[in-house]
């Protein structure tokens, strides 16, 4: 079984967000950054199903300039096997759909996951997209994913429950939560991570189809209105007769 | 040239969130100076369907196939693609739901559009260009994304506009065919397990949340947040780390890498306020932060505020929530 793993590389969750002067970029000054959280289950599932069935590969995918190597290479460190780095700029979703998905069809991969959104963009598309252009199935989002020789059962989360869906490969599966346990680099991965292979190449395909023309931030709190806990009640009352939501 | 907007029924009912895309729907074909025409999904009754003419859609399109009642992506992608080719839509609006974000990507790609997905505002249509804003960095931020191309689609984040109700307006409702055939539902589900809904709201679908963290000590203590849930007929929801010592499933987990939440009243009971935390819920309109400490940064970002111990502040709150009957 040959899984093909997509991670983005994207701020810390602590991060406090902040843009250039002109509100046209991210200001990446003093940021941390990370796998994409959700990114983690999907590399730690395929890494946890190739070693369950004792054979297969992971290869994991990034869209990205050189400065994502050293997330690469902490993925490399939990276990996955080798690397592509698509030399670009990740333009918008459909610009990175298209490089994975020539990328998963070039390598033959039977099984191409992704977390279910990267926590930068929260765009939640480029799982439906890769699979329209392969023409697979996708399903998204996925919280538990098993395989038994080339069919997969998985758990779809949707509004109030779940459906259990069985698909063949090759498909597309978006991971988020209880999927698994995600799993951090040990020493020993982090000195094999150093000398597997990570191939860069280059971009393919159409320009982006959506652009960001500026960046805001929410707009601020008046501030905080206290109520007394011994008085508890008279906050129902405010948001009744003040706030008007209840 | 037409808005086509896809509306998620279940049960029989229009979903709420739908109600609000429905009229965002019909917003953008008045800017455009075109009409809306709905495609429902899911289970749906004629009548309910009819009544979406309260939020200004003129036509919807209807395929009683019954294995459309539940979510299959290639099948309800097929569906609403073909109504898109049928009605000449420029523009698809659908929810940003996890049906709306399947089938809008596959979508996207087939009928060569572009999308822009946690759209929270009308687009600015302004001098040809068609500029939306959406929410990025998990709540953190908005992003304005111009989309190019002939066709867009458009995901709308719950709770971002409301619905409006113009009574007595009624659509015209159809009966529409794709032509669906055995191969479109081979990834229908084999079987789809509802959760037990005791409170009865969904947590992605509420107007009103009551959240609870690590302050409340064990899950044998969630009774205070039910009630108080209950009787304002609102959600349970939690903080990363109640779900990930597993006092409460997952899919109550609000927050950055959980789900983001953006109901009219947020009671956040017991939860120091991560920033992750505020990421799921600060597009709240109403933020309400209940804590013992008072140096708990969630105040920060609070409308109303109590300091005080949970276990005392929550029967009081219920109780007083049931004396205004």
């Amino acid at each position: 079984m040959k899984f093909l793993v997509c991670i983005s590389n994207v701020p810390d969750t602590t991060t406090k967000i902040t843009f250039t002067p002109d509100n046209k970029e991210f200001n990446k000054a003093g940021v941390q950054f990370v796998i994409n959280p959700w990114d983690e289950y999907a590399l730690t599932r395929a890494i946890e199903l190739k070693e369950a069935a004792g054979s297969g590969t992971v290869t994991v995918l990034n869209v990205g300039e050189a400065d994502t190597e050293p997330n690469i290479r902490k993925a490399l460190a939990i276990g996955a096997d080798d690397a592509i780095r698509v030399n670009a700029h990740p333009q918008d979703a459909y610009f990175v759909a298209e490089q994975i998905a020539a990328i998963a069809k070039e390598g033959a991969y039977d099984v191409i996951l992704m977390g279910k959104e990267s926590i930068d963009y929260n765009g939640f598309q480029v799982h439906g997209m890769v699979g329209e252009m392969l023409g697979i199935p996708t399903v998204a989002p996925a919280m538990k994913l098993d395989m038994s020789g080339n069919t997969a059962t998985l758990e779809r989360e949707i509004e109030g429950g779940k459906e259990i869906v069985s698909v063949n490969t090759p498909f597309v599966a978006s991971c988020q939560q209880p999927m698994c346990e995600p799993r951090i680099p040990n020493m020993r991965g982090i000195m094999t991570a150093r000398t597997k292979p990570l191939k860069v190449v280059a971009a393919v395909g159409e320009p982006a189809r959506t652009q960001v023309s500026e960046f805001a931030l929410p707009p601020k709190k008046q501030g905080v209105k206290l109520i007394d806990a011994a008085n508890a009640g008279e906050l129902i009352k405010l948001l009744r007769n003040e706030a008007k939501v209840i | 040239m037409s808005v086509l907007v896809v509306v998620e029924c279940d049960k029989g009912e229009v979903k709420k969130s739908s109600l609000e895309v429905a009229t965002y729907g019909a917003k953008v074909a008045a800017q455009l100076g075109t009409t809306a025409t709905a495609i429902a999904v899911g289970e749906a009754t004629e009548a309910n369907l009819a009544k979406l003419g309260e939020q200004g859609i003129a036509k919807v399109l209807y395929d009683a196939e019954p294995r459309l009642k539940d979510f299959v992506n290639n099948a309800y992608t097929k569906l609403i693609a073909t109504a898109a080719e049928q009605e000449g839509a420029k523009v698809i609006v659908l929810a940003n739901s996890n049906i709306g974000a399947a089938v809008g990507s596959r979508l996207s790609v087939r009928l060569k559009a572009s999308l822009a997905t946690n759209v929270v505002d009308l687009p600015k249509t302004d001098g040809g260009s068609f500029t939306v804003k959406r929410g990025a960095f998990s709540g953190k931020a908005f992003a304005d994304v111009t989309l190019s191309g002939d066709r867009k689609i458009i995901a709308v984040k719950k709770n971002s506009l409301e619905a409006q109700h113009e009574a007595g307006k009624t659509a015209e409702v159809s009966s529409f065919s794709a032509q669906l055939s055995d191969a479109d539902f081979a990834d229908a589900p084999k079987q789809v397990v509802m959760q037990d809904q005791a409170g009865g709201v969904l947590l992605p679908e509420a107007e009103r949340v009551v959240s609870g963290g690590r302050g409340m000590k064990g899950p044998e203590n969630w009774h205070l947040i039910e009630d108080l849930a209950k009787a304002l007929g609102a959600a349970t929801a939690c903080s990363k780390p109640v779900s990930d010592v597993d006092w409460r499933p997952h899919h109550e987990h609000v927050g950055q890498t959980g789900i983001t939440v953006s109901p009219n009243l947020y009671i956040a009971c017991g939860i120091s306020g991560a920033i992750q935390h505020l990421a799921g819920v600060n597009s709240s309109k109403v933020i309400v932060v209940i804590n013992k400490d008072p140096e708990a940064p969630f105040f920060k970002a609070a409308d109303y505020g109590i300091v005080g111990d949970v276990f005392e502040v929550l029967p009081k709150l219920t109780a007083a929530v049931k004396e205004l009957g």
